[in-house]
């Protein structure tokens, strides 16, 4: 199990440009959209850190920008990394599909289409999950439904 | 003119079709819709269709506060509602750096096993039945209701008990409750050998169940199964060791874990699990210490800004909330990562194949709970 301070360096290693806050929770690294795959990639066939799980994937809608969180963790050794990537793009969001990675990503990401208009590239199926084809997305802070949703 | 009907025949043999199970299925325990490709009896191929009953938990938790919030995760998996509530109030707790008495620790710990036993004997019950063996359900339900019992005395409530809130608990639990658990032990050990005689050991549910719905310890990681379904393929992935919360620390237990990766195996790590959760029962129900029943909280709740992440082990799997709060009483955003949602889609990857008569067996032993993938 490796500590903040080795995983640190380790995705320092891969990706010089990438970002690490201090004194978050668990371990984590900002990191620029088109190094993800890369990245994520690396992690999971490196023999230090093995991240082979993908907990959960989900995007926080900032107003300003997207943020895309994934919480990575190691079955064998059994530490955790959060991975995020920031979306400026309001109008057109998009980002790399990890589904060649973790078939279990398809359908986080599927989820986080549907609810935050996020489109992935390479995504085998991206359709709505939940919700009609000519809803809103729900998720965004943006969003306005007069009819089904009562402001407090 | 016989060759010509034979080569009809044989046409008829390779034709796809699709059926629609669901979203009404007694087999699916709720509206969930499979689009099955067959050819012939074989499954080709399987979609699931999600969303009927899709109520935007996470939308709605961004305009409440946190002890609201608590009464919507009961909502999800209905069948584990005292872990739901558990996961919500670890988070919030973990956040404002506070110490839950020691007594609070043991309560919850005990209720969610419990709610795991419970749910367990659910399962079990309708697992039976979706194969065929009808008397299981008289079985299984009879003896819920006795810990339902337990929960009634103690919260007012059977089923959805929004009884741990952040802090600690609503109220203390009755005085009852130890001796009452104690009785519930000592009749359920009676009673659980009864399962394994009525349906286990049957020869018929066993060549429906062995060899059906192989899932590899690699396909469980790669699709995220947790919880007795990713046991059953061997993958040790028990928060519950992982991350030990509440009071799994004190107490001794084992973590179930089979090879095979069938459905059999799945049904043999819930068949242990509930052997497992008296044992942890056991050793905490004559040890919970007196003191009060919940931290001193005060009366609205706020997050300081960050991120906050916990993890713990429901009935079905990993339950993870993830919690962004900007200092508000109201969090950010919210994101449950609930167990079943990883579950179901592993199903076309390991019921491509199989018979149709399989599907059944196959989505019974993954225990899908319906409101839990919608949220």
């Amino acid at each position: 199990m490796l500590n903040r301070e080795e995983l640190s360096k380790i995705v320092l290693e891969l990706v010089p440009e990438a970002e690490i806050p201090e004194g978050t929770q668990y371990p984590e690294a900002i990191i620029p959209a088109e190094k993800l795959v890369e990245l994520t990639e690396k992690l999971k066939s490196d023999k230090r850190t093995q991240f082979d799980y993908l907990i959960s994937h989900t995007a926080v809608d900032f107003l300003t920008h997207f943020t895309a969180v994934y919480h990575l963790d190691s079955t064998e050794f059994r530490h955790l990394l959060v991975l995020k990537v920031k979306i400026e793009e309001r109008e057109n969001p998009e980002i790399d599909s990890l589904t060649g990675l973790f078939p279990t990503c398809e359908f986080f990401e599927r989820e986080v289409f549907d609810l935050f208009g996020i489109k992935y590239k390479n995504h085998p199926n991206l359709k709505r999950l939940f919700l009609e084809d000519d809803y809103g997305f729900p998720l965004r802070k943006d969003f306005r439904d007069e009819v089904n949703i009562i402001e407090r | 003119m016989s060759e010509e009907i034979i080569k009809d025949v044989i046409i008829g043999e390779n034709e796809e079709y699709i059926i629609n199970m669901g979203p009404q299925h007694p087999s699916t325990h709720g509206v969930l819709r499979f689009e099955v490709c067959l050819q012939g009896e074989t499954v080709k191929y399987l979609i699931p269709h999600i969303g009927y009953i899709h109520r935007g938990i996470e939308k709605m938790c961004e305009a409440i506060t946190y002890p609201q919030i608590i009464h919507l995760t009961d909502r999800m998996d209905y069948l584990s509602a005292h872990i739901n509530n558990e996961a919500v109030c670890l988070c919030v707790e973990n956040a404002l750096q506070i110490e839950v008495p020691e007594r609070v620790k043991y309560i919850r710990t005990i209720l969610a096993e419990l709610n795991r036993i419970a749910s367990h004997q659910l399962w079990w019950s309708a697992f039976g039945m979706d194969l065929g063996a009808l008397t299981t359900f008289f079985y299984g339900l009879r003896d819920r209701e006795k810990i339902l019992d337990i929960f009634e005395e103690s919260f007012g409530s059977r089923l959805l008990h929004s009884f741990i809130m952040p802090g600690g608990l609503m109220h203390d639990v009755h005085p009852n409750f130890q001796k009452r658990i104690k009785e519930f032990i000592a009749y359920f050990r009676k009673k659980l050998p009864e399962y394994d005689q009525l349906l286990t050991g049957n020869i018929i549910f066993q060549n429906r169940s062995k060899g059906i719905g192989l899932m590899s310890r690699e396909t469980a990681i790669a699709y995220g199964v947790t919880g007795p379904s990713g046991r059953g393929s061997g993958w040790s992935c028990d928060i519950r060791k992982i991350a030990p919360y509440s009071a799994y620390d004190k107490v001794q237990f084992n973590e179930m874990l089979e090879t095979e990766g069938d459905t059999f195996a799945r049904y043999k790590v819930r068949m242990r699990e509930m052997w497992e959760s008296m044992n942890i029962l056991e050793q905490l129900v004559d040890n919970i210490p007196e003191g009060d029943y919940t931290a001193k909280m005060k009366p609205i709740i706020k997050l300081p800004v960050g991120e906050y992440f916990q993890r713990v082990e429901t009935a079905r799997g990993e339950l993870a909330v993830y919690i962004v709060s900007d200092g508000n009483k109201t969090p950010y955003r919210i994101k449950f990562r609930t167990p079943n949602f990883s579950n179901l889609f592993v199903m076309n990857k390991i019921t491509s194949g199989y018979k149709i008569a399989d599907l059944v067996a196959v989505s019974g032993s993954l225990d899908l709970v319906i409101p839990d993938i919608d949220r």
